[in-house]
């Protein structure tokens, strides 16, 4: 279907800002009188404070005052804590202190004396679940997340006696589901894997530390945030600060990097509200690199074992999975279930069984990050069904094709079915494309010391939510604004999915205008921006309030130029009767007819079943104008993002080096909304799945606790010279038949499919050689290729 | 010594809010400029004389024997400006002098999202002493547009190319590109690779940044 907008590149509107540095991220704003906090990070894994004695400091000349945990709210435990007496890993906030400068502050922290009793600790999720456990990350429990109760969870002797040589103990889960017969499935296999794997933790790496500004005005909060979402933010925010929604004033007009590190709320940016009513003052609150890495968070380990069962033609007739997850100190993100989704979909066993172990860790949160628990599984799963189609004989491509999700396929325990899957299409494509049967012909081919290695990836996320609100509104003088409360995370599908408004109600584009950024300007309520979530659920909530728009245009046509609303069409900026084009009115005359009939046209009439936040919104731009406003209650979907990619390298067997040649990503995103924004979505990607493949990690010293990778130089994000000199994106562009236009989103599943074949090609290029680890690093492959043993345990985490 | 702070009251508006300023940044530092004061933003970033005196290592308002009030040219004006011995230039830039479009990423040299071009040579200001740039050139991404408003070639190369994503590090991607194409207005995709190195961006756009890197110079050398 062709549309005026959608599929059409756009500037969006606020990209010049960004390459002239007019882009107000929160450390850019100031406010008048404004001073400086910093929060004292723990030099403790685990330990109490017993007192703290801020007296001398608190004497310091420009010294202003102190936060401590007894000054705030902190959320009921085990969530993450604002400020604590009970820090959980090195680097976690336990007070902060605000100066005029920042070196007062710093100088002022030497002055605080705090009486610590350090507590035993645990960087290693086995170490937890011993029988005996020396030691836990938590005083109140070893095992938890999001979905499970904090609990205390030992594991017996046996069961680490009889998981043999470098395999993962299994003892009694936390969470464990299974559809089918297990046991028959693995009965008729003819080729049965059963591997232990670890995928290492590693950090989101923003651009942006998470610096927050606030201050109190006029009896509100006003909060200069950095976060991927906008409206999704406020409520939680204003629980921290201790305030109603309606309180807080929230600008995240823009974001430098989230990740899903900045998807929600996150508690650190309720101290500088906090300090700021304490004292009285503007507060300014920076983040260093190192604190960045401490409080940013990070996506979650797995130290894992799967139990594969194959036939003999390459189909996976059963799985097995267990996941332990090293999980942070606190509530974070549920990868482990979401590792098990991603097996039932991407591969669709006759049988399968999921068990989980999320267990604290003396280590910094963890919250989702790009593909959370479904890329960890595209890591170690792609590589062995490489190795079940070597040893079964079974082209690698012919061997996702034969396993993979088709149309309406079944996704976990529930066996809930997808509304749309065009994989097997984005696998085709990209064979085509990138010349798969010519270039696998070269796989293992050895110039001097360099191999070449060819590998294809694939990996799924789910595309998107529902039930959320829209809200538009047409002034006289003819301008239609699309009020979105989605963040701005960098893929400016804040603007692309708003244009769905505007193609609903056929409008130049240049007579619209986006508003977002800053709860002032009245934004409705929605979801925030994570998830591959926007290009489905924004695009379904401007679909609603536009609709809505243009059934009040019709109506007002109506009443003004006879007949009934049905009587009436748009086009070219104006409602007229169908039968008789030339009679009919001007958006703008419309809005001018709105604002005078009043009610539900001009918003001082609203739904009851949108959202309070909308509600308030809607009405502060009451007689304004038309206003579109409803909550999408358009029938459910279960829309699926998938993606698949195709990676050459050439492998340095004597130093362990790759050199990727080419690399390409493939989407199953439904319709596209902005070319440009999709293809640099996708290679964004693809970079960072290079990077968790070979290059990423989180490094922890065991008899420390102590953070090793603190700097980008150690932690290891990918640089310009870590890629091939030109990546390559493309997409099916097939709709989704949920989404009122056929968007879904796409954000996360190509990170995993670039990451999946990658260490496809690497494995390739070693002649099936699988390391069921990430990242796979230089010494590995050296070490592999001599059959020297590794450096590490087979199921050791945080290694260098 | 007039004391100003660099900021307007209240909140400073938004990049792209029309409405809400009585006036652009750009006129009141050329007012201040004009006015002859210092630009000292005292009670921010290690910059009052209160914070100093009270730490006692740096001697009350004078630095010791380093001069504090020296001037640098940025942008194109020499600007007074009361700096600290221990001051880098990123923060001179974004807490005296309000330009802040330098980003502040890792404050470590390692990521290049604080770029600038001392005498047309690409630094990281986190890591310079703005005490070791007195007299120099420094240029920022702000000085980059034309007086009227206009692009940067490498600036509109990179809204045609869709570079940035989030946007935090594309200042500093900006300015290494200028300063690349200063050096070699002709540059290979692998030397402006090279050259580009230095700036990291961890949403991963470096291929659309090549793109307009690439785009740039051929504008630049008149070829499209």
């Amino acid at each position: 279907m062709s549309y005026k907008l959608i599929g059409r590149n756009f500037t969006p509107p606020d990209v010049v800002a960004k390459v002239t540095g007019q882009a107000k991220y929160a450390e850019d704003f100031r406010a008048d009188g404004m001073v400086f906090c910093r929060f004292f990070p723990s030099p403790f894994p685990h330990a109490r404070v017993k007192k703290i004695d801020a007296s001398e400091a608190l004497k310091m000349e420009g010294v202003l005052g102190i936060l401590t945990e007894e000054d705030v709210r902190n959320p009921p435990a085990p969530a993450a804590t604002i400020l604590t007496n009970e820090p959980r890993y090195i680097g976690e906030p336990v007070f902060a202190l605000a100066a005029v400068d920042e070196t007062t502050v710093q100088n002022a922290m030497e002055k605080v004396k705090i009486e610590w009793e350090p507590l035993p600790f645990t960087v290693d999720p086995l170490r937890s679940l011993r029988p005996k456990s020396p030691a836990d990350a938590r005083l109140d429990g070893n095992v938890g997340a999001a979905g499970v109760e904090l609990q205390t969870l030992r594991w017996t002797q046996a069961d680490f006696d009889q998981a043999g040589e470098g395999k993962l103990p299994m003892g009694t889960a936390a969470q464990e589901w299974s559809y089918g017969d297990v046991e028959a499935a693995f009965a008729k296999a003819k080729l049965v894997y059963d591997e232990s794997f670890v995928t290492a933790s590693n950090s989101h790496h923003s651009m942006e530390p998470r610096t927050c500004m606030a201050y109190w005005q006029n009896g509100k909060c006003f909060v200069h945030g950095s976060t991927q979402s906008q409206s999704f933010v406020v409520p939680p925010l204003a629980g921290m600060i201790g305030i109603t929604p309606a309180e807080l004033v929230y600008v995240a007009e823009f974001c430098g990097g989230g990740f899903g590190s900045k998807g929600g709320a996150y508690p650190t940016m309720a101290i500088p509200a906090l300090l700021s009513k304490k004292i009285n003052r503007p507060v300014m609150m920076r983040m260093s690199r190192f604190e960045e890495y401490a409080v940013g968070c990070a996506r979650n380990g797995f130290q894992g074992r799967v139990k594969l069962g194959f036939a003999e033609n390459g189909k996976l007739l059963a799985a097995d999975l267990f996941v332990v997850q090293e999980g942070g100190a606190h509530t974070g993100f549920f990868d482990f279930r979401n590792a098990a989704d991603a097996v039932s979909i991407m591969y669709q066993p006759e049988a399968m069984r999921w068990r989980g172990v999320p267990v604290y860790c003396n280590t910094p949160t963890r919250s989702a990050q790009r593909g959370p628990g479904y890329n960890q599984m595209a890591y170690v799963m792609e590589p062995l069904l490489d190795r079940a189609a070597r040893e079964l004989n079974v082209d690698r491509l012919q061997m996702r094709l034969l396993n993979g999700p088709d149309m309406n396929a079944p996704v976990g325990k529930d066996r809930n079915r997808v509304t749309s899957c065009y994989l097997q299409d984005a696998l085709s494509k990209g064979a085509a494309r990138f010349n798969w049967a010519e270039r696998v012909a070269r796989s293992g081919q050895r110039k001097g010391s360099k191999v070449t290695g060819i590998g294809v990836g694939q990996a799924y996320h789910p595309a998107g939510f529902q039930n959320f609100d829209g809200l538009c509104r047409i002034t006289p003088d003819g301008i239609l604004h699309i009020h979105t409360g989605v963040g701005n995370l960098g893929t400016f599908s804040h603007t692309g999915t708003s244009r769905i408004a505007a193609e609903v109600l056929k409008y130049d584009w240049e007579k619209c205008v986006v508003v977002r950024g800053d709860t002032r300007k009245h934004l409705p309520w929605n979801i925030g921006q994570f998830g591959s979530n926007t290009s489905y659920t924004m695009a379904r909530t401007n679909y609603v309030a536009a609709m809505d728009a243009l059934q009040k245009m019709k109506e007002i046509a109506a009443k003004d130029l006879g007949g009934k609303p049905d009587d009436y069409d748009i086009d070219g900026n104006r409602v007229f009767a169908k039968r008789a084009p030339g009679r009919g009115m001007t958006y703008a005359k419309v809005a001018q007819r709105a604002i005078e009939l009043g009610g539900k046209y001009t918003g001082k009439e609203l739904p009851a079943d949108i959202n309070p936040m909308t509600q308030a919104s809607a009405r502060a731009l009451s007689g304004s104008g038309l206003i579109g406003v409803a909550k999408d209650n358009l029938p459910a979907g279960q829309p699926a993002a998938f993606a698949a990619a195709f990676v050459e390298i050439e492998l340095d067997v004597e130093t362990g080096q790759h050199r990727i040649i080419d690399a390409l990503n493939i989407a199953d995103c439904g319709t596209v909304i902005h070319p440009m924004g999709l293809e640099t979505q996708m290679k964004g990607a693809t970079v960072q799945g290079f990077g968790a493949a070979v290059l990423e990690s989180m490094i922890y010293d065991p008899q420390n606790g102590l953070p090793g990778a603190v700097g980008f130089y150690q932690a290891k994000p990918p640089s310009y010279l870590d890629l091939p000199p030109q990546l390559q994106a493309d997409w099916v562009d097939k709709p989704e038949p949920a989404s009122p236009l056929g968007t879904k989103g796409i954000g996360e599943p190509p990170l995993g499919s670039a990451a999946a074949a990658l260490l496809c090609a690497i494995s390739d290029a070693l002649g099936g050689h699988v390391f069921n680890r990430t990242p796979v690093r230089p010494d590995m492959i050296v070490n592999a290729v001599a059959g020297l043993p590794q450096s590490h345990k087979p199921l050791q985490i945080h290694t260098a | 010594m007039t004391e100003f702070r660099v900021a307007p009251p209240a909140v400073r508006n938004r990049a792209g809010d029309e409405e809400a300023s009585r006036y652009s940044r750009r006129e009141f530092i050329k007012r201040v400029i004009a006015s002859g004061a210092v630009a000292s933003a005292a009670t921010y970033i290690y910059g009052g004389l209160q914070g100093c005196s009270s730490r006692g290592t740096v001697a009350s308002g004078v630095g010791g024997s380093v001069e504090r009030l020296i001037r640098i040219n940025v942008n194109g004006q020499d600007r007074p400006v009361d700096v600290l011995p221990q001051e880098t230039l990123a923060m001179t830039l974004r807490y005296r002098l309000g330009l802040t479009g330098t980003k502040l990423s890792c404050d470590r040299d390692e990521c290049g999202a604080c770029s600038v071009m001392i005498d047309d040579v690409l630094h990281n200001s986190c890591s310079v002493l703005t005490h070791s740039v007195r007299g120099r050139k420094v240029v920022t991404v702000e000085g980059l547009v034309g007086p009227n408003g206009e692009l940067h070639p490498v600036q509109q190369a990179f809204v045609d190319e869709l570079s940035p994503q989030c946007g935090f590090c594309t200042p500093g991607q900006v300015i290494a590109a200028v300063a690349l194409l200063k050096q070699n207005p002709n540059p290979t995709r692998d030397e402006a690779r090279h050259a580009m190195a230095g700036n990291l961006c961890r949403c991963g756009a470096y291929d659309n940044y090549l793109n307009g890197v690439m785009r740039a110079a051929a504008t630049m050398r008149g070829t499209t």
